[in-house]
């Protein structure tokens, strides 16, 4: 038992620690990081390398950015992934399975692949340095496993219903918005905020189509933080807390969502 | 049911996007692998297999990204599941400081990778950082490191942080499972007289086994994919020892402009990848037990 309650701790504190040194870092000024990198700030509680890089860096922007990419990136994965769901259960034959197998499959290939003849495509498109080029691909790559778990729960659902609001006379359009949607609420916030943090914290797509300061997403702009502020932790940790933010704050509101939407996305495979 | 042919407007939006920005670039890029392209220029030439035979023959960078590769996904896979399973056998049952504690272990999955790779550059820091203070302060000092410096153990921190990043999350995994196995299963074992161990092992694990494989699975998958880490945390170095196939790719497609053989090497990813998923799929199925 006592064993059992040590380890608790010791799991515990090595998640806690790291937590709490970030934010301990980020009140402190980079001297003092030198001399007690572990210590407590000795200034007390104070925020100046957070006004600090508001005024250094357009954190503003980023921030702007990471919200409008991840916002539109979101909700448009989500309704043409669930229309496809939808698509693919009520005509559940050959064409429908065909469909399904094509965005499963899309599952298994690494981003490294396609990205490739995707950077060229995006040049030609003239889709760099653009939030819209951002999202377009955002959507194209997370339609799988939107597709694959929306499909899998709409699956579950009783075939009876839309047959019987089809011979009420109800169309496509409003057997999906007025009976498939509301009935798939669950599934669909779960994965609503497994795509939230996908994009929230993705590098690699802006890392290749942004090099323009205007359209960066906070990720990309931490990584290039690091070669401005090189070993000043403080206020690269400052950033790490402001980049955080949302997510951390969404978290503890929406923790039993969060915990839904991580593991429903961990069958991706 | 004879259903409207409205349906196929549903397709329409989703497959285009897919088509345009997924599905045709998946397929150059097993066009481009048979061609010299360097990714500027409108021209290339086709140069058979080539690029593959370097692949295989000639690119020695490219089978260290490998090896790297396998070191880390073997300690990420293995301490990672086997620390997510003890945890979640502790905090199984719920009450207020399991659910707290639950969550609190969850909780670095939400962080992006580069965030959590300036908090692991700073603890590994030599230096400034609490790894090294707390060695010596603990009497160990001798085992303080440079320990994303040294060519030696580099891609073990990388792992080591990958396992601090995602345990938790198959954590929640494998509490999700166990929960599903009915309470009277160990009432039976408990009337047979099982002592702990055996109850693991013929009551637990044959129905665990289902959520074992999906951690595993995902961990394999996830090792593989783990480019925003090492990218944020070493860039691969020092000296390509903590290369992995995906930083390599973007190494030799972005920064010295090998479009065409990137794209070979990027297949043979691909096909890597596709064959451990197809194994694990394998496994998954014949390992599911009903109950």
């Amino acid at each position: 038992m006592f064993f059992r309650r040590f380890s608790l701790l010791i799991y515990a504190l090595l998640i806690l620690v790291p937590l709490l040194i970030v934010v301990l870092t980020s009140m402190k000024t980079i001297q003092e990081t030198f001399r007690n990198p572990l210590g407590l700030p000795e200034a007390g509680i104070q925020f100046g390398n957070y006004s600090a890089i508001f005024q250094e860096q357009t954190m503003s922007g980023y921030f702007m950015n990471s919200t409008i990419v991840t916002l539109f990136s979101v909700s448009l994965t989500l309704f043409f992934a669930s229309l496809i769901a939808y698509g693919i259960i009520r005509l559940n034959n050959w064409i429908g399975n065909f469909i399904f197998i094509l965005f499963t499959l899309g599952m298994m290939v690494p981003a490294q692949v396609s990205m490739i003849p995707l950077y060229s495509l995006m040049l030609d498109l003239s889709l760099t340095n653009s939030l819209v080029g951002l999202i377009l691909v955002n959507i194209s790559t997370t339609m799988p496993i939107a597709v694959f778990i929306l499909t899998g729960f709409m699956k579950t659902l009783p075939r009876e219903l839309f047959e019987a609001s089809t011979i009420d006379g109800a169309g496509n359009w409003k057997i999906y918005s007025k009976v498939a949607i509301p009935l798939s609420l669950p599934s669909l916030s779960a994965t609503a905020i497994f795509l939230f943090v996908m994009h929230w914290n993705d590098l690699l797509y802006p890392l290749l189509f942004i090099t323009d300061n205007a359209y960066k997403t906070l990720p990309l702009a931490l990584l290039e933080f690091q070669g401005e502020y090189s070993t000043n932790y403080p206020m690269l940790f400052t950033g790490v807390i402001i980049a955080s933010a949302p997510m951390v704050i969404a978290y503890v509101f929406l923790q039993r969502y969060f915990v839904a939407g991580m593991t429903a996305g961990a069958v991706k495979g | 049911m004879k259903i409207s042919k409205s349906i196929y407007l549903f397709f329409l939006p989703g497959l285009l996007l897919y088509a345009i920005f997924f599905i045709y670039p998946t397929i150059s890029a097993l066009f481009y692998s048979f061609t010299d392209w360097d990714g500027l220029s409108q021209s290339f030439q086709f140069v058979g297999i080539s690029n593959y035979e370097r692949a295989f023959t000639g690119d020695t960078i490219f089978r260290k990204s490998i090896g790297n590769n396998l070191k880390f996904m073997l300690v990420v896979v293995v301490f990672q599941t086997l620390i997510a399973l003890a945890f979640a056998l502790i905090v199984l049952k719920n009450n207020k400081t399991t659910i707290f504690l639950r969550a609190l272990y969850f909780f670095p999955t939400i962080l992006s990778s580069v965030s959590v790779a300036f908090i692991w550059s700073f603890i590994y820091d030599p230096s400034l950082g609490i790894l090294n203070q707390v060695l010596e302060l603990v009497g160990l000092g001798f085992l303080a490191q440079n320990w994303l410096g040294n060519a030696d153990i580099a891609i073990y921190s990388l792992a080591v942080t990958q396992v601090w990043f995602h345990a938790g999350q198959m954590l929640i995994i494998f509490v999700a499972g166990l929960q599903a196995i009915p309470d009277e299963l160990y009432e039976v074992a408990k009337i047979e007289g099982a002592n702990k161990w055996q109850t693991f092992r013929t009551v637990t694990w044959p129905l665990l086994a289902p959520s074992a494989t999906i951690v595993i699975a995902y961990t394999t998958i996830q090792s593989f994919k783990a480019f925003d880490l090492v990218f944020a945390m070493t860039g691969g170095g020092p000296n390509n020892s903590t290369e992995i196939v995906a930083t390599y790719i973007f190494d030799i497609a972005f920064r010295s402009y090998q479009f065409g053989y990137a794209s070979a090497i990027s297949v043979i990813f691909m096909i890597i990848i596709a064959i451990i998923t197809f194994l694990q799929f394998k496994a998954l199925r014949s390992d599911r037990i009903s109950y």
